[in-house]
């Protein structure tokens, strides 16, 4: 017998739960739905958009009602719940209606909390919560001309906006001397005001209103200090009060909301509460983010997969008034323990301060440019130490380097021609179409329907700026926690951590512990824990090669052909004419179509047949040659440079080192390409500040650097430390590789990684504490001895024969 | 009629594999999914040709190893928002041995 579960409130929380329910176990319960709107569920958020006629009630809809029926939900639809009879497990409806419930989810939202100032209860007096309200400020704005919204708070200015749009002469009154003091500071505060008051808004700072004037309906109001306004309209949006009479009612533990645990339950275990109506930690939430992340917790407990918690959201407003872009999260006001970083330039109108505490940012307030708010909120969430950039976080993610692009990537100002994504030619026009014809919400949406970002995913923050551009408010939907792919719900670092601490060693162990989707996983997940069980387990776990993308399962580059190319390592890209000699034989008795030095400083043959893969490597490894890992997520080359051993700058032999650095590297398997390059003095001709790992010799030693990229993002190392004798070198720089190794997760390569963790903690675990650097270069050392088996070899003597011989029928 | 044609062992093909056969006028990939079911495709991405044999197989799908396009294995068509087909062919799995039927024309 399937149970029966009853969701009392249509709104966006609790169908969100039903939808995360049904995707986990469409099967298990009976779903009723009770709703007090006569409608199906739709996108609460947009009511703004559409007061200002930029969206119609048909483009907010989220679910209509041949969804319920499509998913066999009973909905009663514009039936008030009026009790709940805990101890028969029955919920009531105004109209006298019963289900009963074996679960029950409570999701009623809140109500606009409404001034009680005598005047009240007026017609023409409404609160901003729902269609009906829109329809009445929509109709009202047909026959009338004047409006006044009591609250400059977010709700209150989109409401002012929208009526100003429809016509209305509009004015806000407001108690507080700056308008949205939770979210914004006095100067962004000042600029929002002045840029409402160009368009037409009027305000009155600091009024009490003390009565509302009129007969049946309203004509005006009057203020504290005696002064009077006329008025045909008067929205109330000074805050909201969570709805939780239902539950009070019904015995269940009450404070600000009903109160419930990080599970989502309340007093009664057998009934849930979701959405505004809830109090959780001491906290009652009023945005969507926090709500979405509830809902999936306590889908997951409906459902009985038991796993799980909610615990807390860091929240960001954006407020959605067409051609004004402001930003703000967490704590933007500080005391006596923050700093404050501000950027003002009031005339160009742009503004940003960021509150930090202990280098990691508390707060952010962005006003005018505020396509960094992403960044400055994921680092926030993911408490970023900030010491290392301080100096130009300021100016935001594009100055730390993604080829110049600059200034370019506002993408506000963009035209629809503008190229986003170089690698597949997708202007922001195609981008902007696709998210609003095709109701995109997401990276991964945007991704599969457009192919913008797909590939390099140098523009993802093009992309993503370009969502919360497009969509607004909307666009909080993205999740705080980043699952690691579609098929499961968990995050790289839980996955990862979890697997160790539950000594999971097979990837279908992992799959089924953490509740994968997916029967395989996507080559995105098997990928990542195929290395993830390699680096965890290197003496132990086998390696599975259809775990692996083709180049590493074929120890080459596939080509647009189909055909591979073949680079033989040079360790330190040193060679002797007998090396360059087998190569050339190598090259004329496959009919290598083509040859080019490399930008690693090796050499590279293309064109190869598959099939001829095994026997070209097999007289490459009688040569004396391993693989050069050029296909891999893998120790790549070690760069060097003359050195001392020539040339007149040089102060250490920077090419014997380089060839005992790769010698201590090669094979090693990464999250990421890694590569390494050592230069002989400052002059740096192996451009080892753009490398993963770096040496600069120097005369009293050697300078080590760290997290530089050459690539789609130019980052520059960062110095890590100096010191004295080859040995320290390699012992620093296996200790390092091994951080890297065990901590960035997969696809994230050394500098996105010191950018996420920061430099501090990476120095903390090898400068700081000799024996943490002792025991990761040892563990280095260890996962090195089964990796350096030369992969070549291994096929040309017959392993996976399978992979390369192809079957020919005639 | 049309005639099953033996391929090779089971056991020859890798589960979440592929191996290629190679006839007179094209390349045709064979793949096994982790439930030892056989699928035969052209093996030809509808994007741009890329050699579906050589990407990775998760369910009944295989991902494209040049731009990771979806192909459903069953059908030959793309999933997701991508358009495009290639062609099929039957399989059967007989004693260990796999056969494979070639369209007549
Ligand atoms: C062969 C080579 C170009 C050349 O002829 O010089 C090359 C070829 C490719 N690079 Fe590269 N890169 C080559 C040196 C570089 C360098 C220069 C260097 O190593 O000093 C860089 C910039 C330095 C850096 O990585 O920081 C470079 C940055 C990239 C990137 C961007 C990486 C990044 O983190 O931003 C990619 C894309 C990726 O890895 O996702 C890439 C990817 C590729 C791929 C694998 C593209 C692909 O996925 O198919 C190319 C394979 C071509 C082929 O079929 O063989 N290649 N690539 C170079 C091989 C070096 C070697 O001996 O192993
Ligand atoms: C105009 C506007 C703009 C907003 N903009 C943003 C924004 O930009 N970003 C953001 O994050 N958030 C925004 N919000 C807030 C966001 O909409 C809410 O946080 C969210 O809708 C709350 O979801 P919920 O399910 O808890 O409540 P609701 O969506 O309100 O759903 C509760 C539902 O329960 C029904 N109900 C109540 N009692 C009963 C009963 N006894 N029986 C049956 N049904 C009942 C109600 O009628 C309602 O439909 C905005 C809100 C408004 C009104
Ligand atoms: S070799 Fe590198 S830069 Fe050149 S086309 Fe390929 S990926 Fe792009
Ligand atoms: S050729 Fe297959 S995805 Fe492009």
């Amino acid at each position: 017998m399937k149970q029966n579960l009853v969701l009392i409130g249509n709104g966006m929380a609790g169908v969100r739960t039903l939808e995360e329910v049904l995707k986990l176990e469409p099967e298990k319960y009976n779903i009723t739905v009770f709703g007090e709107e006569p409608y199906g569920n739709y996108n609460r958020i947009m009511l703004s958009p559409v007061l200002a006629s930029e969206k119609t009630i048909d483009e907010i809809m989220l679910n209509d009602e041949q969804w319920y029926s499509d998913n066999n939900i009973t909905l009663h639809k514009g039936i008030k719940v009026t009790g709940i009879n805990r101890a028969r497990r029955e919920v009531i409806g105004e109209d006298g209606t019963t289900a009963p419930y074996d679960r029950l989810i409570i999701a009623t939202g809140s109500t606009p909390f409404m001034l009680p100032i005598p005047g009240a209860d007026k017609y023409g007096v409404i609160g901003f919560r729902d269609i009906s309200d829109v329809d009445t400020m929509l109709e009202a704005s047909g026959k009338y001309n004047k409006a006044v919204v009591i609250g400059g708070g977010l709700l209150g200015l989109e409401a002012a906006n929208g009526l100003m749009k429809q016509g209305m002469d509009v004015t806000v009154v407001h108690l507080m001397d700056r308008l949205m003091e939770r979210q914004l500071d006095k100067p962004a505060a000042k600029m929002l005001q002045k840029s409402l008051e160009s368009r037409g808004m009027k305000f009155l700072m600091e009024h009490a209103t003390e009565e509302i004037l009129g007969d049946e309906r309203i004509t005006g109001l009057r203020f504290k200090d005696g002064t009077e306004i006329k008025a045909d309209l008067l929205v109330m949006a000074v805050g909201i009060k969570p709805n939780f009479t239902l539950g009070q009612e019904s015995g269940l533990h009450c404070e600000r909301g009903i109160v419930v645990n990080d599970t989502m339950q309340t007093f009664d275990p057998r009934i849930y509460a979701v959405g505004e109506c809830v109090q959780h930690r001491g906290i009652v939430y009023g945005l969507v983010a926090p709500l979405f992340e509830q809902a999936k917790v306590a889908a997951n407990h409906l459902v009985e997969h038991g796993i799980g918690r909610y615990e807390g959201t860091v929240t960001s407003t954006k407020l959605k008034v067409t051609g004004i872009e402001l930003f703000s999260a967490g704590d933007f006001s500080g005391d006596e323990h923050t700093e404050e970083m501000v950027f003002q330039d009031i005339a160009g109108g742009n503004y940003k301060k960021l509150v930090v505490r202990d280098n990691k940012i508390i707060g952010a307030v962005l006003y005018g440019d505020t396509i960094d708010g992403t960044w400055y909120f994921q680092m926030m969430k993911d408490g970023t130490d900030i010491s290392e950039f301080r100096n130009t976080v300021l100016f935001g993610q594009h100055h730390l380097g993604d080829s110049g692009h600059g200034d370019e990537t506002r993408v506000a100002a963009m035209a629809d021609s503008a190229e986003i994504c170089g690698c597949n030619g997708i202007c922001k026009g195609d981008i902007v179409n696709a998210i609003t014809e095709k109701k995109l919400f997401t990276l991964d949406d945007v991704r599969a329907h457009t192919k913008a970002s797909a590939s390099c995913g140098s523009c993802t923050g093009l992309v993503e700026s370009l969502l919360a551009h497009t969509l607004g408010g909307d666009y909080e939907d993205a999740p705080s926690k980043k699952p690691m792919c579609g098929c499961t719900d968990y995050t790289h670092d839980e996955v990862r951590s979890g697997m160790i601490q539950h000594e999971l060693k097979t990837m279908p162990a992992v799959r089924d512990f953490f509740e994968w989707k997916t029967p395989d996983g996507c080559p995105a997940c098997r990928n990542a824990l195929n290395y993830y069980l390699l680096c965890a387990y290197p003496e132990e776990y086998e390696d599975d090669s259809q775990s692996r993308f083709i180049n590493e399962r074929a120890h080459g580059n596939i080509q647009k052909d189909g055909s591979y190319s073949v680079v033989p390592r040079m360790f330190g890209g040193l060679c002797t004419p007998s090396d360059l000699r087998a190569i050339a034989d190598v090259a004329d008795k496959y009919n290598v179509p083509e040859m080019k030095v490399t930008g690693g400083q090796r050499i590279d043959m293309f064109g190869i047949q598959k099939e001829d893969l095994p026997a070209m490597w097999k007289d490459l490894s009688e040569a004396g040659f391993v693989s050069g890992h050029a296909y891999g997520k893998a120790m790549r080359t070690c760069k060097t440079c003359v050195g001392d051993t020539w040339c007149r700058m040089g102060t250490q032999d920077s090419t014997g080192l380089g060839v005992k650095l790769e010698e201590l590297t090669w094979g090693s398997w990464m999250p990421h390409k890694y590569k390494l390059a050592v230069s002989g003095c400052p002059r740096n001709c192996a451009e080892a500040t753009i490398k993963d790992f770096g040496v600069v010799c120097v005369e009293s030693g050697y300078e080590l650097h760290v997290g530089g990229n050459g690539g789609i993002k130019v980052r520059v190392t960062d110095f890590l430390t100096k010191v004295e004798t080859e040995d320290e070198v390699l012992e620093y720089c296996g200790a390092f590789s091994q951080l890297y190794r065990e901590d960035a997760h997969y696809l994230e390569r050394t500098a996105p990684w010191v950018e996420r963790v920061g430099l501090k903690k990476i120095k903390k675990a090898i400068i700081d504490d000799e024996k943490n650097r002792k025991a990761l270069h040892a563990r280095f050392l260890i996962s090195q001895k089964p990796a350096q088996i030369d992969p070549w070899k291994a096929h040309a003597d017959g392993k996976n024969a399978n992979e390369f011989a192809p079957i020919v029928i005639t | 009629m049309s005639d099953w044609i033996e391929i090779t062992q089971l056991d020859e093909i890798p589960v979440l594999g592929s191996r290629v056969v190679k006839t007179d006028d094209m390349d045709i990939a064979i793949f096994r999914t982790s439930d030892d079911r056989i699928f035969a495709v052209k093996d030809a991405c509808p994007h741009k040709q890329g050699p579906l044999s050589q990407g990775i197989v998760h369910g009944t799908s295989v991902t494209c190893p040049l731009h990771s396009w979806k192909i459903d294995l069953a059908s030959g068509e793309a999933l997701g928002a991508d358009e495009g087909c290639t062609n099929v062919y039957d399989t059967k799995v007989e004693n260990n041995m796999v056969y494979l039927r070639m369209p007549v024309d």
